[in-house]
């Protein structure tokens, strides 16, 4: 099994929700598929998606609902 | 003057502008700062600084307690609260005057009052001000909306009640659009305002922006004649004039008493903004909105007329009354003002914070330059992407336009994108040369015209 990072492609504020009542895009131990929504990153008040760019079985996020992040940093972890 | 300190509650740019503005008639300047922007240069320009809370917005410069705290803690006489932010919140100017503090701006009334898109379309029709073709106020029943929808024609756009800047708006240009859209736009507005109420309006299909300054001080009103600014993506002014390109003078005059009639209508304080949209096939201009605060975009209004708003706004908290009289206040050649964002606009305008290695400014005669930037300055990702706005002035506006031109050669900033180029295309475009643009026109020049520039530049 192996493991791969979902970078962040933006410096902002990373979500895991669509908004703040919504449940997470998705859940520690949900399975992803390359296409799907992980999270949003807010930059100057305007939000971008960001994709997982990788399938696998396990994702597991490793930066907190609204924290600030930096541009490359990661996410969420996912196993392959 | 009654006031003898003021507190700043906003950042960037426009904290800058009014600590000067507030320095130059000897305040002492009390600047309040999220952690973000301990390094900022109105934390570094203000007598004194109060750190209010963490980087997001919600839990410092929108935190209405701790900004009134801070107040109280430097024992200010005045807060000006700049635009966006508690700007135009009602509840933020009655606590502040509850407080025994003067609130640089209209009193929380008179913003609750104009705020409601509703009320201040009401407002303006009781004042005489013509208003876009739509519902006398807000509908809740699809069956009444869609009756109303079809007696205006279409298309039409929906707007909420309590939205604004651009937000909350959908078009519908059939039957079958408008009642798929209602019960969603007003869902939305409910999420998004906590007020679902909505109203409609005649969609102007080549409409131009322009809005009348006005000044009050409760007894006194004028207007500083108008701005255009028809150049907008995704509803956000991008380049701002003044005066409106062609407007002919009788229509002018018209309007500007329009904004006045207004002001007196509410019994204005303040600074203020009356927008409208101007249709240049019939010569009818449309009330839509006041803003009751400083705007953006007031530099050019400034060039013009030779005033000083910002001043102007501290002295009427202040207790004094207006320093002009309408018959002192004249248009004296013409200005255009660019906003310089942190976007990329070969990448979509992508918002890109970064740190800013070198800045390099053009300086002359006509020329300013309102900025937070100075060479190492870190901007944060937390707040809008306004970096700065050049402004120049010139005689005309053919003259306006080659300084323009000249000035965004000389602005230089590296370390982050910025909308520089937009703007250095904008300027050598023949049809803003000539005047010839509208609210529609700058997305489809992206998508047509810069696109293609762009591409060549790629492939050279």
């Amino acid at each position: 099994m192996t493991t791969a990072d979902i970078k962040s492609p933006l410096p902002g504020v990373f979500y895991r929700k669509p908004s703040p009542d919504s449940a997470p895009f998705k859940n520690d131990g949900d399975a992803v598929a390359a296409d799907d929504v992980v999270g949003l990153i807010e930059v100057m008040k305007s939000f971008h998606e960001v994709r997982a760019g990788i399938a696998g079985a396990s994702i597991r996020f490793v930066v907190d609902d609204a924290d600030a992040i930096m541009a490359g940093q990661t996410l969420a972890e996912v196993q392959q | 003057m009654n006031i003898r300190s003021v507190l700043v509650a906003n950042r960037g740019e426009i904290a800058v502008r009014i600590i000067r503005a507030a320095k130059a008639l000897g305040l002492r300047t009390v600047q309040v700062y999220s952690r973000a922007d301990a390094e900022s240069l109105p934390v570094q320009l203000a007598d004194e600084a109060i750190e209010i809370g963490p980087p997001a917005a919600k839990k410092s410069y929108l935190n209405i307690e701790a900004v009134l705290a801070a107040a109280k803690a430097a024992d200010v006489d005045a807060v000006h609260p700049g635009y966006g932010f508690l700007a135009e919140n009602a509840d933020f100017a009655d606590a502040v005057t509850a407080a025994g503090m003067k609130f640089v701006g209209p009193s929380g009334e008179a913003i609750r009052l104009l705020g409601d898109k509703v009320m201040a379309r009401q407002v303006a029709e009781k004042a005489g001000v013509p208003t876009v073709p739509g519902s006398n106020g807000r509908v809740s029943d699809l069956a009444e909306a869609t009756a109303i929808a079809a007696r205006i024609g279409f298309p039409v756009m929906l707007k909420a009640a309590a939205g604004g800047g651009g937000r909350g708006i959908r078009m519908a240009d059939s039957v079958e659009v408008f009642e798929r859209q209602f019960p969603q736009a007003s869902a939305e507005a409910a999420a998004a305002f906590g007020d679902g109420g909505l109203y409609i309006e005649k969609l102007i299909e080549r409409a131009r922006h322009i809005e009348v300054q006005i000044l009050g001080d409760g007894e006194n009103f004028v207007h500083c004649f108008e701005r255009e600014c028809s150049l907008q993506r995704r509803r956000q002014k991008v380049w701002e004039e003044a005066p409106a390109v062609g407007l002919p003078d009788n229509i002018r005059e018209r309007l500007c008493a329009s904004a006045v009639a207004l002001a007196r209508a509410v019994r204005y304080s303040g600074a203020g903004t009356v927008e409208y949209l101007y249709d240049d096939a019939t010569q009818q201009f449309y009330f839509i909105e006041v803003n009751t605060r400083i705007q953006v975009e007031h530099p050019v209004t400034e060039m013009i007329t030779g005033l000083d708003l910002v001043q102007e706004m501290l002295r009427i908290a202040g207790g004094e009354n207006l320093s002009v009289r309408q018959e002192d206040i004249r248009i004296k050649g013409h200005s255009i003002e660019c906003r310089i964002n942190a976007e990329d606009p070969l990448r979509n305008f992508m918002p890109w914070p970064g740190t800013v290695e070198t800045l390099s400014v053009p300086n002359g005669g006509g020329i300013r330059f309102d900025t937070l930037l100075f060479p190492g300055y870190a901007v944060p990702p937390f707040y809008d992407s306004l970096l700065g706005k050049l402004i120049v002035h010139d005689d005309d506006r053919a003259a306006c336009l080659d300084k323009l031109r000249d000035a965004l050669d000389r602005l230089a900033i590296t370390g982050i994108p910025t909308t520089i180029p937009l703007h250095s295309a904008l300027v050598a475009d023949p049809h803003v040369r000539a005047g010839r643009t509208h609210t529609r026109f700058l997305e489809h020049w992206l998508d047509t015209d810069f696109a293609a520039l762009t591409r060549a530049k790629e492939e050279a």
